[in-house]
């Protein structure tokens, strides 16, 4: 299958296996992850785009099993965790946390910023309060806050960016190996994103973290990975390192995606948009490739064939029929 | 701009009272815009953007407190009677939100809005409305426009919802559209068509537009002018391919250096701006960019530097120590 030809060489930590997630909504499926496989390695950021709606969030979801996957196998540094139940899976999740994308509606706004940090070590064990008092401290400057000014107020008193640092500070409390990052910043301000992505690689540099971005702006997921995957309607559509991919994307959605991208220079004229119309519902996702109904090289090939990952230059990888770029 | 100004916006400050005191949100803005020109208004979230162009509509809060004049089509907004006020809001002066589900009714359907819409302020009867509808809906990309206007907005999908919303800004001919984030709550690609969409009935409608965003990239490709919002002012001012090339103001440097780039390496760091905006409750002494600006000295903590013109009139910038600027002629 083809997830044993996306194996990059170096050590995976992350390895997602033919998953499938669906939802019943109102008798019918939603078809949110159609076997998706992948790979992180060590110390790699892996970004995830796509539009609202392709699956990028269910499958973030998926990976920490807070989505039941219907099939498929997430291994985690070799362990299998969707047979995990428990106690076992909660002790594996300490390893792999999650930073969401509206910082203000995932802090509690009734418990203060200490309590709010304390609270994955108080689940996690640690039963001397003064230790915990002592990892929140170090954890808050590491984020850029000065803990004496911050412990003791409610979320409420404190910007978007800053309560973003205080969900990064809570992410890395527990001394994680993974973080999967759901559109971190595409709720803040310009000038307030770019500290927060370069807070992120700091952070990410000075704790030899692995990092899963998942996001819809492609300029964002370019600043901060090493390789990028496309979704589209609940499939993977291209995987490959990042500046290879945005210089020669092979499948025709990411170059649509790429050629959306507003440039602020005036010099380069916006492309004329192909009216390409929308995605269709993940209710009843066309037959064969998902993007057929929005691609100009569509055929019928594309109507009855559901296009395999395969590669098309090295570590490059596109589910095309007619990829852009003639394979390798 | 050689021809008269459509808009002119004068010396327009909006105070709102709040618990924790007075918020000016707009400081003694002048803004004008030509017939069938773009101005683009931008700025990070807070900074009065929003306020600025409720104020334009006459569409402020009840408790707010507006001062100034806004001249449109030879009127002054701020005194005309409410009666008159509405007459021309819908008409010649229109807007598009950001979000098309707020926007929208959602107990009607699409064709009762535009329909209504139409009857309204052109007069028509029931059948020309309706057939001027099913035009319209077709102008802006909407397929099967007859079977649209029978369905509810919840029926559509955020574009479509937004091209109804552009439909009904322009089923009577504007003279003047303000987009406000039109497209912020789209997806990239949705939003590249409905900017198209905007752009094209622009240039065919002769209509000027005030395009209000946060994204300097979008201004960029589909603008005549821009104009720079911090902390309820204007703090910069040029025709957009000047102020690309050419900017004065260390808040748009800062703010362009800050966008991360398509084509820059991964894993470079980006140039944040540190710091952020400050509370406009709290109104600081000096220029408000100071405590985050990297050029800023003495001056600027103690006096708020004007508006004013650079070399050439068209360029304005509110600095003491202005980036790129050939000569001292800095006010």
């Amino acid at each position: 299958m083809m997830q044993e030809t996306q194996q990059s060489q170096r050590d995976p930590l992350l390895k997602v296996q033919n998953l499938v997630v669906e939802y019943a909504v109102g008798g019918k499926t939603v078809h949110a992850v159609s076997d998706v496989s992948l790979q992180v390695a060590r110390g790699e950021t892996l970004g995830l785009v796509g539009e609202s709606g392709c699956g990028k969030s269910t499958l973030g979801c998926a990976v920490l099993q807070l989505s039941q996957a219907v099939s498929g196998r997430v291994l985690f540094d070799g362990h299998d965790l969707t047979a995990m139940h428990g106690d076992t899976l909660r002790r594996m999740r300490q390893r792999v946390q999650l930073i969401f994308q509206d910082p203000i509606a995932s802090l509690n706004p009734r418990r203060r910023i200490g309590e709010i940090i304390a609270e994955p070590l108080v689940i996690s064990g640690v039963k001397d309060p003064k230790k915990r008092q002592k990892l929140v401290c170090e954890v808050l400057s590491a984020v850029g806050l000065d803990p004496s000014l911050v412990i003791g107020r409610l979320p409420h008193e404190f910007s978007g960016g800053q309560c973003q640092r205080i969900c990064i500070a809570r992410a890395l409390v527990l001394n994680p190996e993974f973080i999967i990052c759901d559109e971190p910043v595409s709720a803040l301000d310009v000038s307030i994103r770019a500290q927060i992505l370069n807070l992120l690689e700091d952070m990410k540099a000075r704790f030899g973290l692995t990092l899963l971005f998942i996001a819809h702006d492609l300029a964002v997921v370019k600043a901060v990975s090493d390789r990028v995957a496309v979704m589209y309607l609940g499939r993977l559509c291209e995987v490959g390192p990042s500046e290879q991919l945005f210089a020669h994307p092979a499948h025709p959605y990411t170059a649509l995606l790429i050629e959306a991208i507003p440039v602020p220079d005036p010099d380069v004229r916006p492309a004329e948009s192909v009216p390409v119309g929308e995605p269709p519902s993940p209710i009843a996702p066309p037959s064969g490739c998902r993007f057929r109904t929005r691609c100009p090289r569509a055929d019928q090939r594309c109507i009855d064939e559901v296009p395999e990952l395969r590669p098309v230059a090295p570590d490059q990888y596109v589910a095309c029929h007619h990829p852009l770029i003639a394979a390798g | 701009m050689t021809e008269p100004a459509l808009l002119s916006v004068k010396n327009v400050s909006v105070d709102l009272p709040t618990p924790r005191g007075n918020l000016r949100a707009v400081d003694q803005i002048d803004l004008n815009i030509g017939a069938g020109r773009t101005l683009g208004i931008v700025g990070e979230s807070g900074c009065g953007k929003t306020m600025l162009s409720r104020a334009i509509l006459q569409l402020l809060p009840k408790k707010a407190k507006l001062s100034g004049r806004v001249m449109f089509d030879g009127q002054d907004l701020v005194r005309l009677d409410p009666e008159r006020l509405r007459k021309l809001r819908g008409r010649s002066l229109a807007v598009v939100f950001q979000d098309p589900m707020t926007s929208l009714n959602p107990v009607l359907t699409i064709g009762t809005q535009l329909i209504e819409t139409l009857q309204e302020h052109l007069e028509l009867d029931s059948v020309a409305a309706k057939w001027r509808s099913v035009e319209l809906l077709g102008a802006v990309g909407i397929p099967a426009p007859q079977q649209r206007l029978m369905q509810y907005p919840h029926q559509l999908s955020g574009g479509m919802r937004q091209r109804v919303a552009i439909a009904i800004a322009l089923s009577c001919e504007p003279k003047l559209l303000i987009a406000d984030e039109p497209t912020t709550a789209l997806d990239v690609t949705i939003q590249a068509q409905i900017l198209d969409l905007l752009a094209r009935e622009q240039r065919r409608r002769h209509m000027a537009m005030i395009l209000i965003t946060h994204d300097l990239g979008v201004v960029a490709g589909r603008t005549d002018d821009v104009a720079v919002m911090y902390a309820g002012r204007v703090v910069e001012r040029a025709p957009t391919p000047v102020l690309f090339k050419k900017m004065h103001m260390p808040y748009t440097e800062a703010l362009l250096a800050a966008i991360p780039k398509i084509d820059a390496a991964p894993h470079a760091p980006l140039p944040a701006i540190s710091g952020r905006p400050p509370d406009p409750t709290r109104p600081i002494q000096g220029c408000s960019f100071s405590p985050r600006c990297r050029y800023a000295a003495g001056r600027c903590y103690r006096e708020k530097p004007l508006l004013a013109a650079s070399e050439s009139p068209d360029h304005q910038y509110a600095c003491f120590h202005p980036i790129q600027v050939t000569a001292g002629v800095c006010a």
